[in-house]
């Protein structure tokens, strides 16, 4: 099982996968916006989203959790 | 002259203007968002306005509200600063129709500069050097494969309707392509408007200068000097310095010169600047765009030239006759404080425990926070701006070392260690330096 958090303060700009979904290494899962910077978030392992927490239009804080792969 | 100013602005430009209105005894109107209500620039202003929410949509860029805060304050006048609506046409006609005057050039001007392939087209027309790139605008990515055959890998992919570097990419080969023009149109769309997307030649290691033009009320255009602008992250600014350790004299009055006739093709009035890619083996230059508004960095031009460059937006604004000679000395040197890390340049906004600015002997800074105010993810992450003067650029780097080194902040990530390193490095310090530079010290 793999948790994504977020490193930074952002607004849930995008969010591209949805509970179920299978992801491969490097899959983006959300983009996020901060500072006029888009920060794709991207999955670091494959497997099946099991749990998705944000949200488009969402702001989240550093140390949020985006998902969890399993 | 008209007696009040609203700032259609945010952050630092807003308070720098605010400044300049204040100096010349005229009201300072501010408006801001939710967001920015603890702010200095809301403080400082004569009066202050809430738009909205922080989403710059509903505040900052909602006209309907802006236009509705100068009739509810009574001012007279507005100056949109940088970014938001300063480039944008029908934000000045709409400005002018709501019987305000318009601080900056005719909306025509910005129209015809501020479409990034009709600006080309026209400093052709007007003699002045363009890189090879597309004369129509490209909206598939089949034209864009066919644009960039013709042009030659590398092709820089950008937005026709500008955005301060936003979606900007390079493709190296056909199969970069596609991704640098889609994340180009992306960003055209989301902050451009325009889906237009513009091919040029790419050029490898070159030097990113500006010229400021000055339009004045008599249709003479001065030229105020170059800024080179190389150290760029993301295709971003970092620092800013002028004059140009990379242009020689006689390439400098060629630029100035061409700056000059780019104004004058379109008749412009106030404060622009004419951006340009400087190859330095060469020692040739090829136009890149014109921004006809305040830069984020005028600073340092300030400081060569001992002009307000604000107070010359107002008074042109304002129909005043003004005779300026224009003499350039000494060296400046601008640092962009960002609030973000300083090794990958990531956004770190947060909340402002720690802010000292460093003072003394040629040190300015323009900052739009202090201690307590927080950094939101909302807007672009500048914090201030560090500029310093010398008579000569060592000097001018001398005291930038001890100005970074003694500039504090904590709380935010920011980049002043950065800009430490940076003032260590070789490249920077002989003022041998591209557009590359930063990435080669991040390889």
């Amino acid at each position: 099982m793999a948790e994504v958090h977020a490193e930074m303060v952002a607004n849930v700009w995008k969010v591209l996968v949805a509970e179920g979904d299978t992801v491969e290494e490097g899959d983006t899962l959300v983009i996020l916006e901060s500072m006029k910077m888009e920060i794709p978030v991207l999955a670091e392992d494959e497997g099946v989203i099991s749990q998705l927490k944000v949200a488009e239009g969402d702001v989240i804080q550093e140390g949020d959790l985006i998902a969890v792969i399993e | 002259m008209f007696e009040s100013v609203l700032v259609a602005n945010r952050g630092e430009i807003a308070r720098r203007v605010i400044r300049t209105v204040q100096r010349m005894g005229l009201r300072a109107v501010a408006v801001y968002s939710e967001a920015d209500a603890d702010l200095p620039f809301v403080r400082e202003a004569d009066e202050a306005i809430l738009l909205g929410p922080a989403d710059p949509a509903q505040s900052y860029l909602d006209a309907g509200k802006v236009l509705e805060a100068a009739r509810l304050s009574g001012a007279q006048a507005i100056h949109p600063g940088y970014g938001f609506f300063s480039e944008n046409a029908g934000f000045a006609r709409a400005v002018i129709e709501a019987g305000l005057i318009w601080i900056g050039p005719s909306p025509e001007a910005i129209e015809r500069m501020g479409d990034k392939i009709n600006a080309r087209n026209l400093m052709e027309a007007a003699g002045v050097p363009v890189a090879a790139g597309t004369r129509e605008p490209v909206t598939d990515l089949e034209q864009a494969v066919a644009a960039a055959a013709g042009i030659g890998y590398p092709v820089m992919v950008k937005t026709a309707g500008g955005g301060g570097g936003i979606g900007m990419g390079v493709a190296h080969e056909e199969a970069g392509l596609a991704r640098a023009f889609e994340q180009a149109s992306r960003a055209a769309v989301r902050f451009g408007g325009t889906p237009a997307i513009l091919l040029e030649r790419y050029v490898e290691r070159a030097r990113h200068v500006e010229v400021q033009i000055l339009g004045l009320t008599d249709g003479t255009v001065l030229a105020l000097g170059e800024r080179d602008c190389s150290v760029q992250r993301r295709h971003q600014k970092i620092v800013e310095e002028t004059p140009s350790p990379g242009v020689t004299p006689e390439l400098r009055e060629r630029m100035l010169a061409a700056a000059v006739r780019a104004g004058e093709a379109v008749g412009y009035l106030g404060a622009g600047t004419v951006e340009c890619l400087v190859d330095t083996d060469k020692q040739d230059f090829v136009f890149l765009e014109m921004n006809t508004r305040l830069q984020v960095e005028h600073p340092v031009t300030e400081l060569v030239t001992g002009l307000d460059l604000v107070e010359q937006q107002l008074r042109i604004a304002a129909g005043e006759k003004t005779e300026i000679s224009v003499a350039v000395h000494g060296h400046a040197i601008e640092f962009r404080v960002y609030a973000e890390d300083p090794r990958r340049f990531f956004p770190g906004p947060g909340k402002i425990e720690v802010w000292e600015e460093p003072s003394g002997e040629g040190v300015r800074v323009d900052s739009g926070y202090t201690r307590g105010n927080t950094v939101t993810p909302f807007y672009d992450p500048l914090m201030a701006k560090l500029c310093v003067f010398g008579q000569t650029r060592a000097e001018a780097l001398e005291r930038a070392r001890k100005a970074v080194a003694s500039f504090q902040v904590e709380g935010p990530k920011n980049n002043l260690p950065f800009c430490a390193e940076l003032l260590e490095h070789s490249d920077f310090t002989d003022g041998n330096y591209d557009t590359g530079l930063v990435s080669r010290m991040r390889a």
